[in-house]
C-alpha cells in the first residue's frame, strides 16, 4: 500500500530512475539513515552521497542528481546494497544514472564514459576484451597526457607476456553482433 | 566431477598465471572443466555502464553456449561470476527484461531457460565441492610459516549470492588453514580494490589500493592472495606507482590463491605461473618452504 500511494505521488524523474533500475521500485522506501554513504569507499568524494540522491531524485531535481559525480565515483562494490536496511539495490540504481546521465548528455567530472564506450566498442567487434586496444585507444583520444606514465606500467606487463598486441576474435562474431543488434533495438540504446 | 568452465578474456593473456595454476590445481583435484566453445567476453562493469539490455543478452550468450550435458558453470573471475549470475538471476525474476534476453539471443539462433545452469565462483567449487579432508589429502608440501592475507575483493562475496558472509567471508581463510599457512585476519579482506577506478581517477584508486596494501603490511602479511584478476592487477601493477604517490615502500607479492594451492599440492613453481607477477612472489616461498626443510630436518636430527 505505501508503495502504490508513493508512486502515485512520485516525481517524474523517480518513475524514470524505477523504470531504468531491475529493482529500483525499492528506491522509494529510503529511510534517509546514511549507511550508503557510511559504506561507500569514495563516499568522501561525492558531491551528494546516495540517499541525499534520493531526496533528491524524489524531488524531481533531474539536472542536478544526472550532472553530479556520485555515480562517477561508484566502484561496484555492492557494500551500500547489501548493508541498506531498506533492500534498494543502490549498486543498481547507480548503473541506471550512469546510463541516464550519459544519454542526456550531462555525464561531467569523468572519463567513464569514453573508457566503456571503448570497451564496449572493441567488445563489439571482437567478441572479447582487447586490453592494449583499450589502453591505446583510450588514453590516445582522451588522455593523451597520461600515457607517458603508463609506459613502464605497459611495458612491464608487456615482457611478462602479460599483454597481447593483436585481439582475439571470436568464432561466430556474426552471431554475437545480431543478438547486439537486437538488444539495440529493442532497449532503444545507441 | 565435469564443469563446465568460462575463464573469461583477464585469464587468456594479463592473468594466464590464473588459467594455469586453475588448470593444473583442476587436474590435481580430479575436477573436470570443460571450456566453452567460443565464449564472449562478459562485459566486465562497462557494458552496465552504457546499455543494460545489451549487456545482459552478450553474457546471456554465454548461458546459452554451455554443452546441455552440463548444469554448473565454473567462473574463476570475479567480474564474470558476477555478470553469469546476475543475468540468470534477473532472467528468472524480471520478466520484461527476460523476454527481451530471450529475443535477442533468439536473433543468433540460440536459447536459454534461467536457472539451467548454476553458476560458480572457483573457490566455493574447491571449498564445497571438493571439501575440507579431500583437500588436506592433496597436501604434500605444506605451507607452514608463511603468512599469507586473503584478499576477497567485491563481486565474490556481493551483492549476496549466498556464497560466503557478505562483510566478513571465511572460506579462503579455512582453504589455506587446511594447507598449512598463517592466516592472517585483517580488516580490508573484502573492501574494493578500485577496480577500472585506475583508468578513471588515479587518486581515487590509488588510495583505494594504498589502504589494501598498508593493512596486509601492517598485519605482517607476506602476500596477498586474490580471487580476482581485477584486484591482482591493482595491487600488483600499480604497486610502484602508489609507493611514488604516496612515498610508501611496499613490496608485496600478489598472487593468485590457486597458485599458492598448487604450491601446497607440489606442483613446480613454473608450472602453477609464478614470474608473471611485477612484485616477485618466488623469494618469499623459496625462502620460507627451506626454513621448513630445515625445520623438518632439524626436528628429524634431534
Amino acid at each position: 500500500m505505501i508503495q502504490v500511494a508513493a508512486n502515485q505521488h512520485a516525481s517524474s524523474f523517480l518513475r524514470e530512475v524505477m523504470a531504468a533500475t531491475p529493482g529500483g521500485q525499492r528506491i522509494v522506501h529510503c529511510l534517509q539513515c546514511g549507511s550508503c554513504g557510511g559504506s561507500c569507499p569514495n563516499g568522501a568524494d561525492m558531491q551528494h552521497t546516495p540517499r541525499t540522491l534520493f531526496a533528491l531524485i524524489n524531488a524531481d531535481q533531474r539536472e542536478q542528481v544526472l550532472s553530479s559525480n556520485t555515480m562517477w565515483c561508484c566502484v561496484s562494490c555492492y557494500f551500500c546494497t547489501t548493508r541498506c536496511p531498506q533492500k534498494i539495490p543502490i549498486t543498481e540504481v547507480m548503473y541506471a544514472l550512469k546510463r541516464l546521465a550519459i544519454r542526456s548528455g550531462l555525464a561531467k567530472h569523468t572519463d567513464a564514459p569514453a573508457l566503456a564506450r571503448t570497451f564496449t566498442d572493441l567488445l563489439d567487434k571482437y567478441g572479447r576484451s582487447f586490453e592494449f586496444g583499450l589502453a591505446s585507444r583510450f588514453y590516445l583520444f582522451h588522455k593523451p597526457l597520461a600515457m607517458l606514465k603508463m609506459g613502464p606500467l605497459g611495458w612491464s606487463m608487456f615482457t611478462r607476456g602479460r599483454m597481447a598486441l593483436t585481439p582475439t576474435r571470436i568464432k561466430n562474431i556474426e552471431q554475437l553482433q545480431a543478438i547486439i543488434r537486437k538488444a539495440r533495438e529493442l532497449g532503444g540504446a545507441s | 566431477m565435469k564443469y563446465a568452465y568460462y575463464p573469461g578474456c583477464s585469464l587468456e593473456c594479463s592473468s594466464a598465471a590464473y588459467d594455469v595454476s586453475v588448470r593444473a590445481v583442476a587436474e590435481a583435484l580430479q575436477l573436470e572443466f570443460l571450456e566453452v566453445d567460443d565464449w564472449n567476453c562478459c562485459g566486465a562493469t562497462e557494458y552496465f555502464t552504457q546499455d543494460e539490455l545489451t549487456a545482459c543478452a552478450v553474457i546471456a550468450r554465454n548461458l546459452a553456449l554451455v554443452d546441455p550435458q552440463l548444469d554448473q558453470l565454473v567462473a574463476p573471475c570475479a567480474a564474470c561470476f558476477l555478470n553469469l549470475k546476475k543475468t540468470d538471476q534477473l532472467m528468472a525474476e524480471n520478466r520484461e527484461i527476460g523476454a527481451n534476453i530471450h529475443a535477442a539471443l533468439a536473433a543468433g539462433g540460440l536459447s536459454y531457460r534461467p536457472g539451467r545452469v548454476r553458476v560458480r565462483h572457483l573457490l566455493d567449487v574447491i571449498y564445497t565441492d571438493i571439501g575440507e579432508a579431500a583437500v588436506r589429502r592433496h597436501v604434500v608440501r605444506p605451507l607452514n610459516g608463511l603468512r599469507v592475507a586473503p584478499f576477497y575483493g567485491c563481486q565474490v562475496v556481493r551483492p549476496i549470492l549466498g556464497e560466503d558472509d557478505t562483510e566478513y567471508p571465511m572460506k579462503m581463510d579455512e582453504l589455506f588453514t587446511w594447507l598449512g599457512a598463517e592466516v592472517i585476519d585483517y580488516p580490508v579482506k573484502a573492501h574494493c580494490c578500485g577496480g577500472h577506478m585506475t583508468q578513471i581517477s588515479e587518486s581515487q584508486a590509488f588510495e583505494l589500493i594504498r589502504r589494501l596494501l598498508q593493512s596486509a603490511v601492517e598485519y605482517e602479511a607476506d602476500m596477498i592472495l586474490c580471487t580476482c584478476p581485477m584486484c591482482q592487477l591493482n595491487l600488483d601493477a600499480y604497486q610502484s606507482r602508489v609507493n611514488g604517490l604516496f612515498h610508501t615502500d611496499f613490496k608485496l607479492p600478489i598472487v593468485f590463491f590457486t597458485q599458492m594451492l598448487g604450491v601446497a599440492f607440489g606442483i613446480e613453481l613454473q608450472k602453477l605461473g609464478f614470474g608473471k607477477e611485477i612484485v616477485a612472489a618466488t623469494p618469499v616461498i623459496e625462502a620460507r618452504l627451506a626454513e621448513q626443510t630445515s625445520d623438518m630436518q632439524m626436528t628429524k636430527s634431534q
